[in-house]
């Protein structure tokens, strides 16, 4: 079931987010467009997974507006996250899916085989009849990518994915990512990993302290910082 | 021990009295128990979900009504449905579905209480998922009972061990009446206090038998189900 408009660009206008007397997120403005990868990068506690949030619609802002293709009360028809730390259902692994794709709106007689192809997908169809919660760190990130991808979505947030994973899952789900990016999704993803930066970013927002940088192309960030924080960020400083 | 010989033959023969007896307990417990349930869990699921003024309140005073004193509640029953009580004019003082009243009173807190913190546990788990998959309200609900239900199935059998092993309610409304209102637990303080002992003792095997036997069919299906769902 696909949502007749279009959640992009997804705009963000002077949005500040504060918790109590912290401040989380400080007047960000920003806009994503169609496209390939934006990877949000920046050192930890400087605010990714909020902003994330915010543009996802999970956590509304203290000031400033979000609005997706246009408008702003738009139900997260076409979008999905994946968390850092996904949480699984207590479910079997094609449970899991088949629960995602329920929700989407997803016709009951598609399902059975749309569940094998997403689990296809994300290379954990052998595993379709385990209890997802037995699974591995790495397969039930791939897990949570295959419910997210159930959504049908438009646009795909995720939570630095690969921070507690191996290089092989890490990889693994690098290419998931990838494929979902060549089938036209745009991928919005936190990452503090510079090396996954230069592997799928097409474009960079970089955060500190709640503060947006930089917005620009992979390469220019990654070749030509334009601030000094970028630039000691990239050359592996300790920037607070 | 002559009386405890007498006990295994008033059950082995299958003994109608003894029978009778028991049939009815089980009928009166379960009855409750189905009743607390559909109000029990629906209520525990609200109060895990929602928030408003006094919400804390409510919840010390339902877990501290976990520990009603079943006389209390047998005395509250009472007087209700007593001739010049409120509900006097039902008739239904010292009859079977007075013991059920009680007894499902007497287990509503249990059932909702310990449903709340059930189902609000495994909410603060699910909640981020279940909004990024933009569940409804009536969709987060299912979804929560659907998947603590064999942890509610632990909880219903707390409530079931409480029905059957009371005393206090099912006595004092439903008067403890030879065929009618006998239950397990009257009959045994009754006839103890008789001098019957093997009716007594025979009724005490079959009562921790029952509760033996569901308490470990419960137990199996929690192994079974972990192994399947990872629960």
């Amino acid at each position: 079931m696909r949502a007749p408009h279009s959640d992009l660009p997804l705009a963000l206008d002077e949005v500040s987010l504060r918790a109590g007397e912290t401040g989380i997120l400080d007047r960000i403005s920003l806009t994503i467009r169609p496209g390939a990868p934006t990877l949000i990068v920046g050192p930890n506690g400087a605010g990714k997974s909020s902003l994330l949030r915010v543009c996802m619609g999970l956590l509304a802002p203290t000031a400033g507006g979000v609005s997706w293709g246009g408008r702003r009360d738009a139900r997260p028809l076409r979008r999905a996250f994946v968390f850092q730390r996904p949480v699984m259902l207590r479910r079997s692994v094609a449970a899991n899916v088949a629960y995602a794709l329920a929700q989407a709106g997803c016709p009951r007689r598609l399902r059975a085989l749309r569940v094998e192809e997403l689990l296809d997908s994300v290379s954990l169809s052998g595993l379709a009849a385990r209890p997802a919660r037995s699974l591995s760190g790495g397969e039930q990130q791939k897990l949570a990518l295959a419910r997210a991808l159930a959504r049908d979505p438009e646009l795909l947030f995720l939570d630095e994915p690969t921070a507690n994973l191996d290089p092989a899952a890490t990889r693994g789900v690098e290419e998931i990512v990838r494929a979902a990016a060549g089938a036209g999704i745009k991928i919005v993803m936190a990452s503090h990993d510079l090396g996954q930066v230069r592997r799928l970013a097409g474009e960079v927002l970089f955060m500190v302290r709640g503060c947006l940088r930089e917005q620009s192309e992979a390469d220019a960030f990654l070749d030509r910082p334009s601030t000094p924080e970028a630039a000691a960020f990239l050359r592996g400083d300790i920037v607070l | 021990m002559p009386e405890g010989l007498d006990a295994w033959q008033l059950i082995v023969s299958g003994d109608a009295t003894l029978f009778a007896i028991v049939r009815l307990s089980l009928a009166v417990s379960l009855s409750a128990v189905l009743i607390a349930t559909i109000i029990g869990l629906p209520l525990g699921a609200a109060l895990a979900l929602t928030r408003f003024p006094g919400r804390t309140g409510l919840i010390v005073i339902l877990n501290g009504f976990m520990g009603l004193p079943p006389v209390v509640v047998g005395l509250a029953v009472y007087l209700l449905l007593s001739r010049s009580g409120p509900l006097g004019f039902l008739g239904i003082l010292f009859t079977p579905l007075a013991m059920v009243v009680a007894q499902a009173l007497l287990v509503l807190p249990i059932i909702a209480a310990l449903a709340r913190q059930t189902i609000e546990d495994l909410w603060r788990e699910y909640r981020d998922e279940l909004a990024a998959m933009d569940v409804g309200a009536a969709g987060r609900v299912a979804t929560l009972l659907w998947d603590s239900r064999i942890s509610l199935l632990t909880v219903l059998l707390a409530g079931f061990g409480r029905a059957a092993a009371e005393v206090g309610t099912v006595m004092i409304v439903g008067g403890n009446i030879d065929g009618f209102t006998r239950t397990m637990t009257t009959a045994i303080a009754l006839e103890t206090s008789k001098g019957d002992l093997p009716l007594a003792m025979g009724l005490g095997i079959v009562l921790i038998a029952l509760i033996l036997l569901i308490n470990a069919g419960v137990w199996g299906l929690r192994v079974w189900s972990e192994r399947r769902v990872g629960a």
